[in-house]
């Protein structure tokens, strides 16, 4: 059992010199064969393999990852947590995860650092503020604080934005949901990643797939760089490398991989207490505990696994901020990085059984699956122990692509693709 | 970011361009015979191969020509540029 974290300990380690901290999680290597492997070591396999434990008492599992855990996109992304979107089916499932996020680090005993300063959507043109009137609406039928803003209540609310109508996309109004905010991306990793790991989860580093092993339409496991790992179920978890791994089981998913990039400037005193986000000029920034501007930037319209992106991508979003925040102009940047995030057609994810008996997919989250994490982690883990669908993620199957019942949030639910 | 040898234009920056997905996925010849499934493959499903991969691209803001483009999306590196209508090169 796990020491639990509190106040008394951190003065009883203090006292120690911080040297006597028990590990977080262990190290093992693969046992021959597990109920269940969860292929992806990020957030969102990690609170699958949590919740498999803890809620379907499936202690006999293992999570492998090819990296380290939480170095793929859940240490690359913006860290942006809300639930607006316009679908009934879509507001389920984030505001689901929204309310796991709420409780999160009480549960885990782990601080995810969760703040819920606010979300801010900008409209620049009156398509967008008929789309973003249209989604409040939408929102509070479904039960999501939201309400649309006018310019002054705009500026009021984040002074720091130029509301000039003189401005190339004059801001003309916005949304915000206050229950939205932001968390610390890798502490959600470690604390599912100890929270599992106390319940018996193997979490298996440096440890690639190399190929998924079926008997006719069943999956009888996986072939890795550690060796034979034999089970009968196969959750992948893989975001931008999901094709990849579906390749090895002879299936195709409606994906394609892109770099999505972000970047962070020099640390400042604290300036912007919330989190903006503008689709239409593609300007996202909040402000890190640490007093960086953390800045999204757009993906590149090539598939790519090279985790770089484009220059001219950043180019356009540090135009659109400078434009609508010209008290940055003197900012410098002080990192830039991508990430690959699988896109599905409608922009929405997969979260579904396959045509191969016990392999399960959770992908197809593109640019905005950290906000979702403890939610998917949930329904996933359900749907791998009952081999059904949650009712909250029966929409996000894969078999929408052919029934053409898709969930299309692009530019609906304000995301920008 | 890198270099496209358009075969029109010559070799002209990559933002000049518009990928245009997957290549060779051919366009269905009876369209009111296909199944559900096969409207799914042909309209959704992709390879989106990590490695060598064939694809489109379109000289947007240039001669505005098609192409077709061997590309590897492991390092961006690309292979071999053809014209539309071409056979592919063999890899």
């Amino acid at each position: 059992m796990k020491n639990k974290y509190s106040v008394f300990s951190l003065i009883k380690n203090a006292l120690s010199y911080h040297e006597n901290w028990q590990r977080a999680w262990k190290d093992p290597a693969p046992k021959k064969e597990y109920d269940a492997v969860i292929v992806g070591g990020g957030g969102h396999g990690l609170a699958t393999a949590y919740y498999l434990a803890k809620k379907h008492n499936m202690n006999n599992i293992a999570v492998v990852e090819k990296g380290w855990i939480g170095g793929g996109n859940t240490g690359r992304n913006t860290t942006i947590i809300r639930s607006n979107y316009l679908w009934d089916a879509s507001a389920g499932l984030y505001d689901h995860a929204l309310k796991i996020w709420e409780g999160l680090s009480q549960e885990l005993n782990y601080n995810v650092m969760f703040s819920q300063r606010g979300v801010m959507n900008l409209a620049h043109n009156l398509q967008d503020v008929r789309d973003l009137k249209r989604r409040t609406h939408a929102n509070r039928l479904n039960g999501i604080d939201a309400v649309y803003l006018s310019t002054e209540e705009v500026k009021k609310f984040c002074p720091i934005i130029n509301t000039s109508p003189d401005i190339r996309y004059p801001v003309l109004g916005g949304t915000l949901q206050r229950r939205a905010g932001t968390a610390r991306h890798d502490a959600v990793a470690w604390g599912y990643a100890r929270g599992a790991d106390s319940m018996g989860v193997d979490i298996i580093q440096n440890c690639e797939v190399k190929g998924i092993k079926r008997n006719g339409d069943s999956v009888e496991g996986i072939e890795t760089t550690k060796g034979f790992i034999k089970t009968k179920k196969v959750g992948v978890v893989a975001a931008g490398h999901s094709s990849v791994i579906a390749n090895m089981a002879g299936l195709r998913l409606p994906l394609e991989s892109k770099p999505l990039q972000a970047l962070v400037s020099e640390p400042v005193k604290p300036i912007i207490d919330t989190v903006v986000m503008s689709n239409a000029v593609h300007a996202y920034v909040s402000q890190s505990d640490k007093g960086e501007l953390v800045i999204g930037a757009g993906t590149d319209d090539y598939v790519s696994y090279t985790q770089k992106g484009s220059h001219q991508i950043v180019e356009g979003t540090l135009n659109a901020i400078l434009e609508l925040y010209p008290i940055f102009s003197r900012m410098r940047m002080l990192r830039q990085w991508g990430g690959i995030v699988d896109i599905c057609p409608d922009a929405s994810p997969i979260l579904s059984k396959t045509s191969i008996k016990g392999l399960y997919f959770n992908c197809g989250w593109g640019t905005g699956g950290f906000k979702a994490t403890p939610g998917s982690g949930d329904l996933f883990a359900h749907t791998i122990a009952n081999d059904e669908p949650h009712k909250l993620n029966a929409a996000f199957n894969l078999n929408r692509f052919v029934s053409g019942d898709l969930v299309d949030e692009h530019g609906a639910a304000a995301v920008a693709h | 970011m890198f270099l496209i040898n358009c075969p029109y234009c010559g070799e002209r920056d990559q933002q000049e361009f518009k990928a245009g997905g997957e290549a060779h996925i051919e366009r269905p010849k009876q369209p009111t015979e296909l199944s559900d499934d096969e409207w799914a493959e042909y309209l959704f499903m992709r390879k989106n191969i990590k490695g060598v991969q064939f694809e489109r691209w379109n000289h947007a803001h240039g001669c505005r020509k098609w192409f077709n483009m061997v590309r590897d999306t492991s390092n961006d590196e690309i292979k071999a540029i053809y014209k539309m209508g071409e056979k592919p090169p063999a890899q």
